[in-house]
């Protein structure tokens, strides 16, 4: 396996020497020369979140070439699971301490917590939850998507529609989870201070963690025999339907795997950031965290990290300094990445033509088409390969040799033999 | 000669296949629509002639706070006192009328209802209004009137605005409040128009004390038959307010109240529904049944009315995006800023003519459909044409531009709503009854959805470019071997799919705040119209949109207006799985594509 080529080498060499040194920082004695703000550790971590959910985004778009508006939601709901975790270790310190409950559900009368808030006080199972919960609604979602092949387009705006249905039953306040304002004003997680220097470091940690593993997860992913069979499914998936592979069921498997992947994002998100609203639900963050692995550029995995880093923070730059300007700057990305850059900056630092995905196409389709007795062209088929070719060229189901007038065996001669 | 009979000829035979049918009776549902609207218009147009004549009809804060005609001295109505300086008014009921103690006011209301001269009508109005002024000193009476002049009641001299400072407004309470609005009812009840009486009639159904002897009085000499409906509601009412009535009389009340919708009655009928004689308790209840169901069918009518103009903005905005997803496969993620632009220009043109909103809302129909139009021009040529088979880009870029869009209304005009007038032919009621009314701008909105509509299929049908349009839809490849400059097909259609939106955008003005977001709230909508619909299908996104628009208003009483979207976006979402195609979906090779 060739998981740790030259690129995931460094990236996880940057990544883990990054992160390190922040966290260390961090949690470092405030006069020393490492020491590092807390308040940039948080955006640092911040930005790791958001670098997991466009791995996540990658996965599916870049590998499937299914664009998802909505993995917002799958974030958003992720962040939510954990929240209410968050929410309930206020506990006695909310401003109202009358009771357990949650300020809000103070606010709008009720009296006790809703069924499923039940055993969102225990860490673990909110932990569950943050992964399970996205990964049910794409799991749904998919299969009701894929099993009709909606697809391109059509998927796309469903997607949309669906975290904007979110959006729109998240801002309800007696829906349970604080209406317009969401979660917010956490204290303590597991009972330590949310806001102190060890645990803020320790997020950050865990961020990067959890980014690196899920690189891993996605690198294993795209180079194992399923990676090539997605990128088959992307560039031809007739082809690979009729070849015989569910590509219902690889697509529903990759789906749900990446909307689990956004709630672990939404989950380390909540904590650092110290809010959560429906706001994140906006079908706009979604479609910005796509550019972001449209510009960073897709189908690399690193690409999808970098545009996503890099995106956040000239986004944080440019709101503190320009506010008004933003939205250009975010609009003219959005139509040049889509113009000038398809295959994002890192496809400008290191153009991969077409060739790349064509070998994928073969490669996954090597062993596939030995089954058949006939070798991939670019195929990892050995000798044995070859000689197979030379039987089924002989007797295998192509079409009936073209000695017969040469115009004859157009469309109209497969339809009658094949079909 | 021979050749233009021939190609008439081939034009009629044509017609069998242009969706003949549809068309009528589209043309005839309009025709209907406009033929109501041309009724209510002459109806209402009447009502205000009278209006004017007789000076004063209706008792709304909204009319005789802000016009300066109504009750203005010049229309005819003497003020008290012009003659023989307050001969019409005696001190006394002056001085307790400027009194602050609420039981003098109350003699003093009660002199003024007394004295039938017009005069005395006046102050009453002015009194209801807010308008009456005492100043604290002298204990002097003015009416301000609307241009901020004030009549002096004890001398009849008008005098300028500025001229008193100390005054103060003669306050009312809710129950003065009522007994003046029946004093004047009981007034105008006697004016020779007709509609005037109607009017004050229906007042008179929904206030509390009446003098019934003066309304059946009134009944005997009344010739117009709904307003005598008006009397008799009142009457019945009364009996069964009465608890000595005789039964067969309440009997008869109840069953003249159950068939004529009074739901002023509700409360007496009730009461009456619990009474120990059977027959009073029966004919109460079936008085009652016989109500909910009359109210239930207004109900029911009114959410069809309303599901109607919801689908027909809907159909609106999604006849754009039909065009250029249905022909181009382009998602235009910008549509809605289309839409917004095209609400935009009647706010300019607006402000560009003021005093003349509703000229300058006819002329941005076809100021939207350019305006519009050029930006889409300009969108294609300079992005969407560079990414032609690559859907998902084109997703993103004009989802870029509708942000670059948004941003620049927001800074170069404001993030705030601007502010549309409606014009006068737009606003106001239409009675289909007593108690079902429906508002003008949704019922124009429903006729300018009709009008667009049967156009597009037109221009679709009948024009050169509807043909290149169809054949480049159906098949690309083949179209352009045919010589179809696919090119320019394309340019053609966004900048028709734009214009449309644009279009829309004059509808949505009309409705609803004109901001820089206004896009952004029907654009999800307006993509599951299509989608639902059937891409490239005309008829589908009306239908489609019509479907939405109703299903959305019959949930919307049951789980509220949030739910209600929620739902009908699960109910696509689930629906497009069964039939990824939409109701109508393309059949043949376009459909491969």
């Amino acid at each position: 396996m060739r998981i740790f080529d030259l690129s995931t080498k460094i990236f996880c060499l940057l990544l883990v020497l990054a992160v390190t040194f922040l966290s260390l920082g961090v949690m470092a004695d405030p006069g020393s020369a490492f020491h590092v703000q807390p308040y940039t550790a948080l955006i640092i971590g911040k930005y790791l979140c958001y670098a997991i959910l466009a791995l996540s985004i990658d996965l599916v778009w870049g590998y499937l070439g299914i664009l998802s508006l909505g993995h917002g939601a799958f974030f958003a709901l992720g962040g939510y699971a954990f929240g209410m975790y968050l929410m309930r270790q206020i506990g006695a310190k909310s401003v109202y301490a009358a009771s357990d409950l949650p300020d809000f559900m103070i606010f709008i009368g009720w009296d006790k917590l809703p069924w499923y808030w039940l055993g969102s006080h225990s860490f673990l199972f909110s932990c569950l939850l943050a992964v399970l919960v996205p990964g049910l609604l794409g799991l749904a979602f998919g299969w009701t998507a894929f099993r009709s092949r909606v697809s391109g387009v059509y998927f796309s705006i469903i997607s949309q529609a669906m975290t904007y249905a979110l959006m729109l039953a998240f801002y309800l306040n007696n829906l349970g989870f604080g209406g317009n304002n969401g979660f917010t004003d956490f204290k303590t997680i597991l009972g330590f201070d949310l806001r102190s220097n060890g645990m803020v470091g320790t997020l950050l940690a865990i961020s990067g963690l959890t980014l690196l593993l899920s690189y891993l997860l996605c690198r294993y992913l795209a180079v194992s025999r399923l990676g090539l069979v997605l990128v088959a499914i992307r560039d031809n998936e007739p082809r690979v339907r009729f070849a015989g592979y569910r590509v219902e069921t690889v697509k529903l498997f990759v789906f749900t795997l990446s909307a689990m992947m956004a709630g672990l994002a939404g989950a380390l998100y909540v904590p650092q950031v110290g809010i959560i609203n429906p706001s994140l639900f906006a079908p706009v963050f979604s479609v910005e965290m796509v550019v972001c692995v449209a510009l960073g550029g897709r189908g690399t995995l690193y690409g999808a990290v970098f545009g996503a880093i890099m995106v956040n923070f000239c986004k944080s730059a440019l709101t503190s300094a320009y506010p008004m300007a933003w939205p250009f700057v975010l609009g003219a990305l959005f139509v040049a990445v889509a113009v000038f850059l398809p295959q994002g900056l890192v496809g400008l630092i290191f153009p991969q033509g077409e060739r790349a995905s064509k070998s994928a196409l073969s490669r996954a389709f090597g062993p596939l088409a030995r089954l058949f007795g006939r070798p991939g062209p670019g195929g990892p088929s050995g000798p044995a390969g070859e000689e197979d070719a030379d039987e089924t060229d002989s007797d295998g189901p192509g079409p009936e040799p073209p000695a017969e007038a040469g115009g004859q065996w157009g469309p109209k001669a497969v339809g009658s033999k094949v079909f | 000669m021979a050749n233009a009979t021939a190609r008439l000829w081939i034009r009629l035979s044509l017609w069998p296949r242009l969706n003949l049918w549809p068309c009528l009776g589209l043309a005839a549902l309009l025709g209907l629509v406009c033929l109501a609207g041309l009724v209510g218009l002459a109806g209402q147009l009447g009502a205000d002639e009278s209006q004017a004549e007789a000076g004063q009809v209706e008792v709304s804060a909204a009319e005789g706070g802000s016009g300066a005609e109504g009750v203005s001295p010049a229309e005819g109505v003497p003020p008290a006192g012009t003659g023989g300086g307050g001969g019409a008014l005696a001190p006394e009921v002056t001085e307790s009328l400027a009194s602050s103690k609420v039981n003098d006011r109350d003699a003093a209301i009660e002199a003024l209802s007394a004295d039938p001269s017009d005069g005395t009508t006046e102050i009453l109005r002015a009194l209801l209004e807010g308008r009456l002024m005492t100043e604290r000193a002298t204990k002097g009476l003015f009416i301000r009137d609307g241009d901020g002049g004030l009549l002096d009641l004890t001398t009849g001299e008008r005098l300028a605005g500025d001229g008193k400072n100390n005054l103060r407004k003669v306050g009312i309470n809710n129950r003065q409040r009522e007994g003046l609005v029946s004093a004047i009812n009981n007034r105008t009840l006697l004016n020779p128009d007709p509609s005037v009486r109607r009017r004050a009639a229906a007042g008179l159904v929904a206030s509390k004390n009446v003098d019934l002897g003066l309304i059946s009085g009134l009944l005997e000499r009344e010739t117009d038959p709904v307003v005598a409906k008006g009397y008799r509601k009142i009457l019945a009412m009364g009996t069964l307010q009465n608890p000595e009535a005789p039964a067969d009389e309440v009997v008869a009340a109840l069953g003249f109240l159950g068939e004529n919708l009074t739901p002023e009655a509700r409360e007496y009928m009730r009461n009456r529904a619990g009474s120990d004689e059977a027959t009073i308790a029966a004919a109460a209840s079936a008085a009652m049944a016989s109500q909910d169901s009359q109210l239930e069918h207004i109900a029911f009518f009114e959410t069809v009315f309303f599901g109607l103009s919801l689908g027909s903005v809907l159909v609106l905005i999604g006849i754009g995006l039909a065009i250029t997803f249905g022909v181009m496969g382009v998602i235009n993620m910008a549509h809605g800023e289309m839409v917004m632009l095209g609400a935009y220009s009647v706010w300019a043109l607006q402000s560009l003519m003021p005093g003349q909103a509703g000229l300058a809302l006819i002329l941005a129909v076809p100021v939207a459909f350019v305006a519009t139009g050029l930006v889409g021009a300009i969108l294609e040529l300079t992005i969407i044409r560079h990414l032609y088979s690559r859907p998902l880009e084109t997703l993103l870029a004009t989802y870029g531009v509708s942000l670059i869009l948004q941003q620049a209304v927001k800074i170069f005009i404001s993030s705030n709503n601007r502010s549309v007038e409606t014009p006068a032919f737009m606003s106001g009621l239409l009675y289909l009854s007593d108690h079902l009314t429906v508002t003008y701008s949704r019922l124009y909105i429903i006729g300018f959805c009709l009008v667009v509509f049967l156009t597009i299929n037109l221009v679709m049908r009948r024009t050169r470019l509807g043909l290149q349009v169809r054949a480049v839809t159906q098949n690309r490849p083949m179209a352009q071997a045919m010589g179809v400059n696919s090119r320019r097909v394309d340019t053609f259609t966004f900048v028709l799919g734009s214009g449309v939106a644009g279009m829309a955008g004059v509808a949505l003005s009309q409705l609803t705040n004109v901001g820089p977001n206004l896009g952004q709230s029907y654009i999800v909508d307006s993509f599951m119209v299509v989608v639902f619909g059937g891409v490239g299908n005309l008829w589908g996104t009306f239908l489609g949109g019509l479907i939405i628009g109703m299903a959305n208003k019959f949930i919307e009483p049951i789980n509220g207006a949030i739910m209600a979207k929620i739902l009908i976006m699960v109910g696509i979402i689930l629906f497009i799985q069964r039939h990824p195609s939409g109701l109508f979906p393309q059949k043949g090779r376009a459909a491969a594509l």
